[in-house]
Parts: C-alpha cells; structure tokens; sequence
C-alpha cells in the first residue's frame, strides 16, 4: 500500500498525450497569434537594443567595446551618477510623505478622504512635466518665489534642485497608490490582539503596521527609483545642464546619431528597472501569503487630536498640488508672463492654431482611443487564453514572460528599440515606421503588463471551473467567453482601457523617438513649444492634456456605470 | 470484463512531478451503479474523478467507457455531466439558462428546451425559479440547479465532485437523500467524490476507498464497514478501536482474554468497533466476558460513547456505545463497574 513506490521500479511506459479538440487549436492558434505580437513588438525591439550595443561602427561584432568606452568617458559617467543620486533622494524624500498621506487616508477618521485622495492622483492626468513647467513659474528666473528659493541658498532651480522637487511631484501619486493598497491590506484582529495585551500606539506601529506595508514600502521604493531613473520629460524641461542618462540617450541618439552609445545607456536604463521587476514579483508572492482570506478588515476608531493632525499634514500635501496645479492653469492663462497676469486665451489659441497642437491633440485622441480599443481587446484576449485555455504549455509560458516583461522596459528603451527594429530597412515591418499605427502599437506594449495584471485578477476571481463545464456539456469555449467570460469582466475592461487611454495621452518616452511631423502628439509638442522658449503655450497644452484625460475619465466612469447597470444586475439581486 | 460493466480503469497513474498521485489503479463499475471515491484529502480521489472527466491527463493508463477508449479524449468528446463542490453556475445567466445551456448548443428548437428546462427544475425539486439568478439561490438550491443542468442533456455517467461539502450540515443530509433518490430514478451510473465516510455509506452501492494513490478497499458500504480489508479502512469508515494482541500457537491473546485464531505466531493489531462490546445479553458461562470501568462518558443522546479501562485488556482503553437508557437502569456513571462482552466474530486481526 505504500503510495511513493520509486517510478523507476516501473517499466518505462509512454505518457499519455490527450488529443486536442478542435476548439483547443482555436485556442493555441490564438494563443500563438498574442505570442508573435508581443515578439515582434517587444521582444524583437528589445534584441535590437542589444545587438546595437555589441556592433562597431560598421555594424561588426565588438563584443563589450562600446560600454568600455563609455566607462571612460567622463562626461557620461557624470551623468549615470547623477541619475542615481536624484532618484535615491527622490526615494527618500517621496517615501516618507507618501506613506504619511497613505497612513491618514487608510488608519484615520480624517474627513474629506475621496477629496484628499482625488487631489493627489490628478497629476496624474497630465504629463509628468506639468510639474517642471509649474516649478519654472514659481522658481524661475522670472518666478513669483525666486527669491524665497535663494534666501534658503540654492541659486536657481534649473538643474538637480528642480529635477527633484518636479520629480516628487510626478512620483507621488505612485507611491501613494501603492502604499494605500499595502495599508490596507492588514488584519484588525492583530491590533485587537495587541489592545488585548495592553500594547501601546506606538509599539503596535512598529510590531504590527510597519511590518505588515513593509512589502508595500519597498515596492513602492523601487517603483520610485525606476520612475526618476528613467522619466525623460521633467529633466528635459527644467534640467538645465544637468545631465541624467534618460537626457543622454535621447541626445546621442537623436543629437549625435551615436547608436552605439545610446544603446549602451539604454541598457544601463533597463538594469535598474529589471531589478526593481525581480524584487516586487518575489515581494508580492510574499504579500499574498501574509493575509488570509479569513482576515478583518481594519476600521480606525475616531480620535480627535490624531485626526486633527493627520488632516492638517493632508492639507499641506493637497496645497503643494494644488500650488503645482494651480500655477500651470493660472500661467497657461496669463496673457503676458510676468508683466501682464490679465487672463486670456492667448497661449492656447498660440498653441493649438499657430504651433499647430491642435493637429498634436487629434493625434493624442486618436492614439489614445486606438491604444485603450486595440490594448484592451488584446490584453483581455492574452490573459484570458492564458488563465482558461488548456494545453500548448510551451507557448504559454513564453506569453506569460512577456506579459510581465514590459513593466521592467522603460519607455525611453522601449521606443530605442522601436527604431532599431522598424527604422531597419530589411524589415518586413519597416512600412509602420513613423505611423500610427506604430506609435499606437508602442503604447500598448509599454503599458502592457498593468493591463494584464487588472484582467487576469478579474478572471481569476470566476469559477475555474466555468470551462470544465462547459466543455462537459459540449459548449466550445469561445461560446462560454462570449456568454459568461466577457459579460462578467466588463467592469475590468472599462477600467483596463481608462488606464490605457489616460496614459497614452500623457506618454512621452516611449513615443519621443518615433513621430513624425505627421504624427506628432500633443505630449511631445509639448515638449517642442518648451524648447522653443514658448513656455506658456507649453503650460496651456499641458493642461489641456490634463482636462482632456479628466474629462475622459468622467466619460470612462460614466460608461462604467452604464455597462453595471446593463450587464451586472445579477450581482445587487438579493434572494 | 462483466458485459454490463459501463466504466473500466485500467492501471491508471498520475505523476505530478516526482509525486505519485494515483499508482496502478483498476477499477470497473457497472451500468447505473452509484459509487463514492472515499478517502482522506490529498489521497488522489479528486484527481481521478478529473481524469475519468478528461480534465486531467493520466501519465499512463486507459480509461474505457461503454466499451470506448476514452484515454485521450478530450473533455468535449466524453459521455458524462459534471457537478462541482463550488456550483460553478454562470452567475450572469438565469436558472433557466444555466439549464439549458447545454441544451442551446445541440440546436434543440427553443419550446422543447423549454420543456426540457422546466422538466429539470421540477425534478431537482424548485419550480418556478427558472427566472432567478443564481445569487438569488440559497447554496442547496444552487447546488440542485447545477445538478439540473448536469443532467439536461442526459449524459450516461453523472460525476459529482463532493457536491455536498460547501453546505451546511441540515443542507447536505437533505441533498444527499435527494440524489440518491434521483439516481435511482434515473438509473444514470454516478461517481460522487467524498471524504465524509458517512455520506458515502449511506448513498453509495459501491465504495471505493483510497489513500495515497491507491485503493485500499472496493466493496457496498456493509462490506467496507464490517470486513475492512486494512487497518487503513477500519479506522477511515467509522469508529474503531485498536488493541495491542499476540498470536501464540493458534490463539489469539488480548490482555488475559483468549480467542481462536489460526495463523503463525506474531505480534498483531486488532480492530475492534465499539457496538461489537455489548453489554447485555451477558449470561453466566458466555465466554470472551471481561470487568470495565467506566473513565468517561460522551453524551450523544439516545447513545452514549463510553470510554472504558480494563485489567483484562492489559490496561487498554475501549471506547463502546451503550444506549442512554441502559445506563440509568443500571445506574453507571464515570467509576462505575461493568461486564462487557466482545464478540469474537467482528474482530478484524491485521
């Protein structure tokens, strides 16, 4: 009766293999179709990058020449240890605040909290440079608070003083998101516990709540990192001569066609964002195991003094956003920066009409329509060929890796790939460079792996055993995705394709490399109108990004709403 | 092979890795048999009801079923209905629905998949609730809907994976008559996977008893219950208890007790249930009589468990059943002396 009989006392027999049905090639005909997508525009970009970085000048085999020379030039040097000082202060300096703001938002009675929590995630709804360009205003060399910033000795914020301060600003929505998430994540009977056994505040914060977000603390630590490692908009408006690598990369690239070198950069880019993707999928394996299914949510009691408290420290964040805000809106409107404030539509019909934004807008929308249409129908579709379908495990694994593979690609790399692959005159795929259709197809990619994340949580929270079902009472699978799978999932596919419009409108890295005149968007006009010196008209499209993304937004939640109300009547029905 | 043998496993075996799941099983059940997969979690029952279902691939073995080949077949091109522990019901979808959704793909015109429909309800006992949703179903009902819809398109086998184990303990006595009953009705041949040994006794015409991928024991629920074919049954399927004992030249030695036993000498165990210690009738000259004291008694009701030591046992502890109104005639309570018998033909020596 002993059950670990060694297989190999057994006579060697030929595993059984079951057939496939002919629904189950459907299936990993479609499956393969996701695969070779996300190898032609991911993985084949990424080779390119690589094989950049290894050729010499005449395209021949140099083996790690090119990032030797890089090592001596100083220039260069200068600037990958400037990116790694900013980003660590960055960390240092958004960390603390965010969880502050996290803490109040999920561990106090402070009121106003959707208000307080909406104010901080607008930012996010315009392009990170929002925020250079608003700090321009106030700090600048003609800025309303100049001389406050040099009674406290820095000169001018051109440079690392602005990177910074515009970088905490870009980052901690982020952070915030994260730390809320891992705040809220914790076991109210642990602190009843601790209350049981006569623990103090402060012991239970750093036995129970400290350890409990300490994954959160860390995610959200290296999402910070690679953010202000690899952002190339903030240190582009208001970096001055301060050189980071993302500044390098599109200079010697773009500036002094230098591949080579461009390349090397980009590589040293991708380390520490492949970095901060080993740890947070070995954290968040860690995370899941902590809370059970049979935890209790906590429910802070209402205490005056430490409300109070958290409410005042909330209000001073919300005011440095609203301040960083504010500014872009009233300076985008003021006719004459700084000797006539008389608002007027200047700098916005300057922008739309004369610099021609206006063609940058459309473009945006239409990116961002086809991003959040095309992404969404083929994030939904891979995740759920993945998580559903049986068999062509080969296959399968393959397409998880490279679900997961673009939130370790920073968009700067990204797009640098995009050139090397498509701008290659042999390629098949040539016939997309410069459209569209490419930069759309860029998008997707580079914003992939959240997309999938948010599908495949929705689909792992169904029935596993829907298809079993199914396939027992002869129905293909295709029939149940189309009845039950989709149906159900509506609520993750409106909220899929918000995350995918709104961040198409407001990227810049990945798509910086691959407009043309044609196909400029309004995020790099942007950055163009900046360059030209046109800092208001900057400022106004910049907010006009941010109304066009809250407005969407709105029209998201709306279509949200409507899609519960047609498709979820099920979930309120009481018995 | 029986000509109305209706499933057959033949040597089946599931590797997982380096862990063995199922090794060598063989089994055969008959055209309209309801058989229970009985056995302790991880002890491969659950898996071999999936690979009979197709939805696990077997490393090696064949599975034939009315007289088919059926090893490599995959879920869609088996014969059978399906019913899970978590109901698997397609929550946007009304009762209706869900039952007919079988039926839809067959192109079954709509008034007789209506008919069919309403007939189904009926017989899992909830008319009229063919326009609720599922979450408007209390579990049993939910439970009985995905039986329904299991049973639309009249499957020849019925596999049912512990359906009855998300219910609670009224629920799940209710649903478990009502199967049965259904199946009888029916005739279809039924597989049901279990770990609770009570329901498998008392719906089961045939118990297959498992542990760590292997069959323990096939055989009604009677057979299981009283001829345990290993110490593993004996103490799975109801209570027993075990007693150290010594074969010595053709007797069997229990503490000072001797009983007839053929076979050489060893050291053995021996199985015991408690009803098998009776109380009463004990006349004078009956043989394999003992002393007890009682150490503790488990109030049950009409039936007490009542734990016992002995001297003649070798200071073994038994625990024995005695009815509560056989207690207060003799006045016994926890101290108290008693007389117990064993008999000698229900002792299991493994």
């Amino acid at each position: 009766m002993s059950a670990a009989m060694p297989a190999a006392s057994l006579p060697p027999v030929t595993v059984v293999r079951q057939d496939a049905h002919w629904t189950d090639r459907i299936a990993h005909i479609a499956l393969a179709v996701v695969a070779l997508a996300l190898v032609a525009f991911l993985a084949l970009p990424l080779a390119a990058i690589l094989r950049e970085a290894l050729q010499g000048k005449e395209g021949e085999f140099v083996w790690f020449d090119n990032f030797l020379s890089y090592a001596k030039t100083p220039a260069l040097l200068e600037s990958l240890w400037n990116s790694v000082w900013v980003s660590l202060l960055v960390t240092f300096i958004t960390l603390p605040l965010a969880f502050g703001f996290a803490y109040a938002l999920t561990r106090s009675c402070m009121p106003f909290k959707p208000l307080f929590r909406g104010i901080t995630l607008v930012p996010l709804l315009a392009p990170s440079l929002l925020a250079a360009i608003s700090l321009i205003y106030w700090f600048g060399n003609q800025g309303v608070l100049k001389s406050w910033m040099q009674a406290v000795g820095i000169s001018e914020i051109y440079g690392a003083p602005g990177i910074v301060v515009a970088e905490c600003f870009a980052v901690f929505p982020h952070a915030l998101m994260i730390l809320v998430t891992a705040l809220s994540l914790s076991d109210a009977r642990l602190y009843e516990a601790a209350d049981a056994m006569g623990t103090s505040g402060r012991r239970k914060f750093f036995t129970i709540t400290l350890p409990g977000a300490k994954y959160g603390l860390i995610s959200a630590a290296l999402v910070t990192f690679t953010l202000v490692m690899t952002d190339f908009g903030i240190p582009k408006v208001i970096g001055g001569n301060f050189n980071v690598l993302a500044t390098d990369v599109f200079k010697l690239v773009i500036g002094q066609q230098d591949f080579a070198r461009g390349s090397v950069v980009a590589i040293l880019l991708l380390a520490p964002a492949v970095l901060t993707f080993a740890v947070d999928k070995y954290v968040s394996k860690r995370q899941t195991a902590m809370l059970t299914a049979r935890a209790v949510p906590y429910r802070p009691k209402p205490s005056r003094g430490y409300d109070r408290l958290m409410t005042l420290y909330c209000c001073a964040i919300a005011f440095l956003v609203l301040a960083m805000l504010g500014m872009a809106i009233f300076a985008s409107l003021a006719s004459f920066w700084p000797y006539n404030l008389k608002p007027s539509l200047r700098h916005y019909t300057m922008g739309l009409v004369d610099a021609e934004v206006g063609v940058g807008f459309i473009n945006s929308l239409k990116m961002a329509a086809g991003t959040a249409v095309f992404g969404t129908l083929l994030v939904f579709c891979g995740a759920y060929l993945l998580e559903k379908t049986r068999g062509a495990d080969g296959l399968r694994g393959i397409v998880r890796f490279m679900a997961m593979l673009p939130m370790a690609v920073p968009g700067l790399v990204l797009g640098l790939g995009y050139i090397f692959f498509f701008n290659e005159p042999n390629n098949p795929l040539n016939f997309l460079y410069h459209t569209m259709t490419l930069l759309t197809l860029c998008t997707i990619v580079h914003f992939y792996t959240t997309g999938h994340l948010t599908a495949v949580t929705a689909l792992k929270a169904l029935d596993g055993e829907f298809e079993a079902v199914s396939a027992s009472l002869k129905v293909p699978f295709y029939k149940t995705f189309w009845r039950v799978t989709l149906p159900i999932s509506t609520p993750a596919l409106v909220d899929i394709a918000r995350y995918f419009f709104i961040n198409a409108m407001t990227t810049i890295s990945a798509v910086v490399f691959l407009y043309s005149p044609e196909t400029k968007v309004a995020s790099i006009a942007i950055l163009n109108l900046d360059e030209a010196g046109e800092t208001g008209a900057a400022a106004a499209m910049a907010v006009l990004i941010g109304i066009a993304s809250a407005i969407a937004t709105l029209l998201f939640m709306a279509l949200g709403w409507w899609v519960n109300k047609r498709t979820q009547a099920w979930r309120t029905s009481s018995r | 092979m029986a000509h109305d043998t209706f499933l057959e496993l033949n040597h089946i075996r599931k590797e997982f890795g380096a862990f063995v799941a199922l090794n060598d099983i063989n089994l055969q059940i008959q055209k309209g048999e309801f058989v229970c997969f009985l056995g302790p979690s991880g002890c491969g029952k659950t898996t071999l009801l999936r690979i009979i279902a197709g939805l696990e691939v077997q490393t090696s073995g064949q599975v034939l079923q009315a007289g088919r080949d059926i090893s490599r077949l995959p879920p869609a091109l088996r014969d059978y209905g399906i019913v899970f522990q978590s109901y698997a019901l397609f929550p946007n979808l009304s009762v209706a629905d869900n039952v007919a959704y079988g039926l839809v793909n067959r192109k079954t015109p709509r008034a007789e998949i209506n008919q069919r429909v309403t007939e189904l309800v009926k017989l899992v006992g909830l008319p009229g609730s063919e326009g609720k949703y599922p979450s408007q179903l209390s579990g049993g009902q939910q439970q009985r809907i995905a039986l329904a819809r299991a049973l639309a398109t009249s499957p020849g086998l019925l596999l049912l994976d512990e359906p009855l184990s998300a219910l609670d303990a009224l629920e799940r006595l209710r649903l478990r008559q009502e199967i049965r009953a259904l199946q009888q009705k029916l005739g279809v041949t039924t597989i049901m996977v279990t770990h609770d040994q009570e329901e498998a006794l008392t719906v089961a015409d045939r118990i297959v008893v498992m542990n760590h991928g292997v069959i323990e024991q096939v055989g009604t629920p009677m057979e299981v219950y009283r001829e345990a074919a290993s110490p593993f049954v004996a103490d799975f399927v109801g209570k027993v208890n075990m007693l150290p004992g010594r074969v010595v030249g053709g007797q069997l030695h229990v503490g000072d007790l001797r009983l007839a036993h053929e076979g050489p000498d060893r050291e053995v165990k021996i199985y015991l249930r408690p009803e098998d210690v009776l109380a009463r009738p004990i006349n004078d000259g009956d043989e394999h009589v003992f002393d007890a004291t009682i150490e503790k008694i488990e109030f049950l009701g009409s039936y007490c468990h009542v734990h016992v030591n002995s001297p003649a046992l070798g200071g073994n502890k038994l625990t024995v059943y005695l009815s509560l109104n056989f207690l207060s005639e003799q006045s016994l309570a926890t101290g108290s002396m008693l007389k117990l018998r064993l008999l000698p033909e229900r002792i299991k020596v493994f």
